[in-house]
């Protein structure tokens, strides 16, 4: 992750962009990661997180980890694509 | 090499992925011979023999004869007529992978089929058939205790409910070994191809979707029941075979989980996975139900629908909550006297579900939904104006297990 931030945009091409992914099994729908992060993260008509697919923008990846270390249940990750 | 002439044969899971067999088994056998992960192989590295310890405890087969599909007969069928095909297709692939030990798993309601098994796992056991035990076992009740992950689950002492995935099994699934799980009618068929080969198996069926394939034919038929056919014959011949003797509306394919095909511009279509893709259908798991001009498509999707969401796990909020509600709005369309905006709900809450559980019960559900949203397209405009039609009270054509009984 330093050497993403630090690297330029050289590393920016070769690091796998992450997603943010929700363990549907975990998530108790406590809502911490929609109040965190709403460019990216909506609640449905029950209070779960719909997540925008596709990856994470770089200037938003803190805010994404900060999601991630905030959720109760540990349900929400930031993975990198397979590949 | 069995794998090798599994992959010429072209053979695909018959348990409703139609995931290809050879690469399947192929990844569980790379996997066997690994070391377990990067931490285990240095500490192994360091203990010295741990490495061999740990690889010599081998992989797991899983015969998944579970069947939960409501409408499905076919693996009844077989274990009940050619328990040795499953069986020996399981010695195969035991010893291709590596396995230490195999399950042949049935459903909770087939104990009889258990009992008959366990008899003939004795059989061969005594005459020195199989290589590695096999133990048969009588899963839980429930469409979602057949699931891979939940099948692994149970034999891991957990409950029999979906997992959140990775690991794959082929990586780390019950006991934590590299695990094979296949469907009984695929280890019959590679029991088949190891005795005869895979040109022999590319006899029959067409050369994009190779072999027969067993299909459970239900609904408006003279002759319901399993039945094998090549893979590829069109849908009506199947049909005709079974004895249509009344005018069909639809046919639903792929089982509970499925898609309405409507007819008769659905009798052309092959009877494979990839013919029924290219019509908008599934094959899954081959069940044909057939739908006559008699009967109501919204009424019995409503059924359906009802079933599929009492069968949540509930271990899925959007699940728990979605399913349950589409089921109530699809009822109201079938059985009531909604607004105009019901439609829009109901495709909301197919969007809301869709790829937001851990296994695929709400995306089966949505799709089912979707298809009869346009399959029956004028149905759904003639009860949203005049009420429910006289068909939607009549008796079910589809079965749909009582609540309880599962």
């Amino acid at each position: 992750m330093r050497a993403d931030r630090d690297g330029g945009t050289e590393h920016q091409l070769s690091w796998p962009e992450p997603r943010l992914r929700v363990n549907p099994i975990a998530c108790d729908a406590h809502g911490v990661c929609i109040e965190l992060l709403p460019e990216l993260i909506s609640a449905d008509p029950w209070g779960y997180p719909i997540i925008r697919p596709g990856p994470v923008p770089l200037h938003l990846q803190p805010l994404a980890r900060r999601a991630v270390a905030a959720c109760p249940t540990l349900a929400l990750m930031l993975t990198s694509p397979p590949g | 090499m069995l794998i090798a002439e599994i992959e010429r044969s072209g053979l695909t899971g018959r348990g409703g992925g139609a995931f290809p067999a050879g690469r399947k088994i192929r990844a569980v056998a790379e996997a066997s011979t690994r070391p377990r992960s990067i931490r285990a192989a240095g500490a192994s590295a360091a203990k010295g023999s741990a490495a061999k310890g740990s690889a010599a405890k081998g992989s797991v087969i899983v015969a998944n004869g579970t069947e939960s599909e409501p409408a499905s007969r076919k693996d009844y069928v077989l274990l009940s007529h050619a328990p040795h095909l499953a069986l020996d297709g399981i010695a195969m692939c035991a010893s291709a992978v590596g396995a230490s030990r195999a399950y042949l798993c049935v459903g909770h309601d087939a104990t009889a089929i258990a009992q008959s098994l366990s008899g003939a796992v004795a059989d061969r056991a005594r005459a020195g058939l199989d290589t590695v035990p096999v133990q048969v076992i009588t899963t839980a009740g429930g469409y979602l205790a057949g699931q891979e992950n939940a099948l692994i689950s149970a034999l891991n002492g957990n409950a029999p409910l979906p997992t959140f995935v990775p690991p794959r099994p082929a990586e780390r699934g019950a006991h934590r070994r590299p695990t094979l799980v296949l469907n009984v009618e695929t280890l019959a068929h590679i029991a088949l191809i190891a005795r005869f080969g895979s040109d022999w198996f590319r006899t029959t069926g067409t050369p994009g979707a190779p072999g027969s394939a067993l299909v459970t034919v239900t609904g408006a038929v003279e002759r319901p029941g399993v039945r094998e056919i090549p893979l590829g014959t069109p849908l009506g011949e199947v049909l005709q075979r079974s004895g249509l003797s009344q005018p069909v509306q639809a046919v639903l394919t792929g089982g509970y989980f499925g898609t309405w095909l409507p007819m008769p511009a659905g009798l052309a279509v092959p009877v494979s996975h990839e013919g029924m893709r290219a019509a908008g259908a599934a094959l899954g798991p081959g069940v044909l139900a057939v739908l006559p001009e008699s009967a109501c498509g919204l009424a019995e999707t409503a059924r359906i629908a009802s079933f599929l969401a009492a069968e949540s796990a509930g271990q899925c909020g959007p699940c728990r909550n979605g399913l349950p509600a589409l089921a109530e709005a699809w009822n109201w369309i079938a059985f009531g006297r909604p607004g105009p905006d019901i439609v829009g709900w109901v495709q909301q809450l197919t969007g809301l579900v869709t790829g937001r559980g851990a296994c695929h019960l709400p995306d089966g559900t949505a799709g089912l939904i979707k298809s009869a949203l346009s399959v029956f397209a004028a149905d759904v405009r003639a009860h949203l104006t005049t009420g429910p039609c006289t068909r939607a009270g009549g008796p079910a054509i589809l079965p749909v297990p009582a609540r309880g009984t599962r």
